[in-house]
């Protein structure tokens, strides 16, 4: 029970944290329907500006300045390169945040070195955030914080009793992507700025005729959704590994995530991501095959097969590659994603 | 959109493929004979018979991007498996279980390229645009792990190695001395690259062409634009398998990187730097791809940073990449107006060349403080030892930048003016010409492409 408990919220963080990037993707997508390529760059230079930043005055200052450093060189490759791009159709600008992403990648292992830099979590999130006690005498119980050591040991050899801690950086990722996300659809309903753009989303050229500045709308868009992404970079960089590796491991799901959810469906990339992350999560701590499957239902193996691998295989083993597993199967069986609308 | 039309581009198409065609494949043949001996050591060989592998592969990546307007994300997934099935038919011809001769063996990484991008395809043709850009990548990422969990097949992280020499000889060939090897991978090069050009003639090529520009008219002309995208995905695996299987006959190993993502990625790059709107740019990028990778990492660590941002300044400038700077200038001069050129073109080099040293000298300084050993503070550049430990070489390099990018872009102003002003008459007499010379399939596309390139 503790072990579901635990890896469900290990899930559910590491899908928000797939949202906290996709969200940034799919507005993007949406409104200017150019797929970023280079949104997981972004995502990797927050947190490398980040680390930075806190080498110098401190994590709490580079949680806020970083995502404004990665928006504002996002809004400045928008206004450069992107709008360039833009008359040339939808391939070239796929190209060139694919070019980017590239020389992103190049420019991090030239700043920074081709091994890892040790991006640690301050202080005060060290340590864990919860500890889930399992007693076979007295239940579950929630510990905030690390249980003392005298809970988790039994005096009694016949009572058994297991602690799940919960780390607080998970939980402060939670926390983070949770306040992003309710901002962020405050922001669209509530406000008039979020008008304008829901507005230039649907209506780009009647929004233009009363006088916004349509352009600009989408600079400002593309500025917010690559600070989106250097915010989960800042956080995903200190939780995970902070290495020139972490843009390609988190890209491709985001992808992922963006075609499962429906291309420009803000509440189905919600859900796909935090699909992704528990089918994921889960995926890792289990241990199945097929051989074990075949030998749960009893059948009978030849034993030439028995040493095949593909038998031997653990789900553990082919969690990488579930995501794309489970984004054929959606195209085959609804094409259009889980909420999306159109057909591309 | 070809070669052959594009370089008849004042000629009207009905003329019977003439002299031009005919020099043109002839040169080439001549190329791809002559070539190993002109550059006689192995090392050279190798670098050549890698071309000739290149160029297939790029070609086959045209035939969806260039031609189908489908950015692939994986397309090493088909040469990939093609050199992994080549590498299984060579271990059944060493032990005589798979009696076929060794120089069948790119058919064979062709025909398993074709059924996986049969099998594969499916899913991903079902869409266009952007959506199937990003299932390339799915399936690239799907196929890549794979290898790697299936060491039966794949042979884990070392790939599986096989002996070309170990079959019967045929005719007395025994594929020991790269030039056999050399001259097998250069017949298949012509040949392929023979039947791609020919595909672009087909009606099926003709309706791809189509289905890239509007593909909602060509759905109401009655095609089914999944089925067109699906057929030619296939036949452009056939294509990427038998580069695979070459290479499979070439490096006589299959490891796990030649189905990843970055083999998938070198294919769309150069592709796209070689030109992906003419036939033969491709071939181009697949020369460059090669050397590249053989020439310039031994000169630069740096210089996959380069050629990130020379794709990416091709992307904003020249969408149409190398062939297209070629072919407009090929236009120029056909119109005798390339002498009022020359100036300006003199000057940008001079401009760039200023440019990129001082912005080169600047990138290998941090290379060489970031990857020299400790206490190292000397970078070597264009024979110079500079050190990276005092502010003057940072100093003139940072200036030396400046002044060229300064330079640089007061010329590109007044190229693009007399670049303009040389593409305006030439527009003008062509458009006059119109009526009775009729502008060959493709010609259009390709002087619109062409003025979109305008630098």
């Amino acid at each position: 029970m503790e072990f579901f408990t635990i890896s469900m919220l290990n899930g559910l963080s590491y899908g928000l944290l797939l949202f906290m990037l996709s969200s940034g993707l799919t507005l993007i997508f949406s409104m200017m329907g150019v797929l970023n390529f280079a949104h997981a760059s972004f995502y990797m230079l927050g947190a490398y500006v980040a680390y930075t930043i806190a080498l110098f005055i401190g994590f709490w200052p580079g949680l806020i300045v970083a995502p404004i450093v990665v928006g504002a060189l996002g809004a400045l490759f928008e206004r450069t390169c992107l709008r360039r791009v833009h008359k040339f159709g939808h391939v070239p600008e796929l190209l060139i945040t694919f070019g980017l992403s590239f020389v992103v990648f190049e420019l991090v292992i030239l700043t920074w070195g081709r091994i890892g830099v040790e991006f640690l979590p301050p202080p005060s999130l060290r340590g864990s955030a919860f500890t889930i006690v399992n007693s076979s005498l007295s239940g579950l119980h929630l510990v905030a914080g690390a249980a003392p050591a005298a809970m988790c040991t039994a005096s009694d050899p016949a009572v058994h009793v297991a602690c799940s801690q919960f780390p607080a950086t998970r939980a402060f990722m939670m926390v983070i992507a949770l306040v992003m996300l309710v901002s962020l659809w405050l922001l669209l309903t509530r406000t008039r700025v979020g008008l304008v753009i829901q507005s230039a989303l649907t209506h780009p050229e009647m929004v233009e005729a009363l006088g916004h500045n349509v352009p600009r709308v989408f600079m400002l868009v593309f500025g917010a959704g690559t600070a989106l992404a250097g915010l989960g970079g800042v956080i995903g960089g200190m939780t995970f590994v902070t290495e020139p590796g972490m843009a390609a491991a988190v890209g491709s799901v985001i992808f992922v995530v963006v075609v499962v959810g429906g291309m420009g469906s803000l509440a189905g990339a919600f859900i796909a991501s935090l699909l992704i992350g528990v089918i994921q999560t889960f995926a890792v701590g289990s241990d199945a095959s097929l051989l074990s499957l075949a030998q749960s239902l009893h059948l009978k193996i030849a034993p030439g097969l028995v040493d095949f691998s593909l038998f031997k295989l653990s789900i553990a083993q082919i969690a990488p590659i579930l995501p794309y597993l489970f984004l054929v199967l959606i195209l085959i069986f609804r094409p259009k994603g889980l909420l999306g609308t159109r057909e591309g | 959109m070809d070669a052959a039309p594009a370089l008849a581009a004042t000629r009207p198409v009905t003329r019977p493929a003439g002299r031009g065609r005919l020099l043109v494949w002839g040169g080439y043949a001549l190329l791809l004979l002559l070539a190993p001996l002109v550059l006689p050591t192995n090392l050279d060989r190798s670098v050549l018979t890698q071309i000739g592998i290149g160029i297939v592969a790029c070609l086959s990546y045209n035939m969806l991007l260039g031609q189908g307007g489908m950015l692939s994300f994986g397309h090493a997934v088909y040469t990939g498996l093609g050199t992994f099935v080549a590498v299984h038919a060579m271990l059944g011809i060493a032990d005589r279980s798979f009696p076929v001769p060794m120089s069948l063996v790119p058919i064979v990484g062709g025909c398993a390229g074709m059924f996986f991008a049969a099998l594969l395809g499916y899913v991903t043709t079902k869409k266009a645009g952007t959506p199937f850009a990003m299932i390339t990548l799915g399936i690239g990422e799907l196929v890549a792990p794979m290898v790697l969990i299936v060491p039966e097949f794949f042979g884990g992280e070392g790939g599986i190695a096989v002996n070309r020499t170990a079959g019967p000889p045929v005719l007395g060939i025994t594929f020991g001395p790269q030039i056999q090897v050399y001259y097998l991978i250069a017949i298949y090069t012509f040949l392929c690259t023979a039947a791609m050009f020919a595909f672009t003639r087909t009606p099926l090529g003709r309706v791809l062409n189509a289905v890239r520009d509007n593909p909602e008219r060509v759905e109401f002309i009655g095609y089914s634009t999944q089925r067109v995208r699906y057929l030619s995905f296939v036949i452009a695996g056939f294509f990427a398998g038998i580069a695979g299987g070459m290479s499979a006959l070439h490096f006589e190993i299959a490891t796990p990187d030649v189905v990843g993502a970055a083999r998938s990625g070198a294919y769309l790059l150069f592709t796209f730097l070689g030109g992906a709107t003419f036939f033969f740019g491709p071939i181009i990028g697949a020369v460059l791809m090669v050397v590249g990778f053989a020439l310039f990492s031994e000169i630069t660590k740096a210089w996959q940073l380069y050629l990130g941002l020379i794709f990416m300044f091709m992307v904003m400038y020249a969408p149409g990449g190398i062939a297209s700077l070629l072919m407009m200038n090929v236009r120029v001069a056909a119109h005798r107006k390339l002498h009022r050129l020359w100036g300006a073109y003199a000057l940008l080099a001079l401009t760039a060349v200023v440019m990129l040293i001082g912005f080169s000298a600047i990138i290998e300084m941090i290379y060489a403080r970031q990857y020299g050993s400790v206490g190292d503070t000397q970078a070597h550049f264009l024979g110079l030892t500079l050190d990276t430990g005092s502010a003057v070489p940072w100093l003139v390099a940072g200036v030396v930048t400046a002044l060229g990018f300064v330079a640089f872009e007061a010329v590109r102003r007044r190229f693009a003016a007399v670049w303009g002003a040389v593409q305006g008459e030439i527009e003008a007499t062509m458009t006059f010409k119109e009526p009775n010379a009729a502008v060959p399939e493709g010609g259009q596309a390709a002087a619109r492409q062409a003025n979109r390139g305008e630098p």
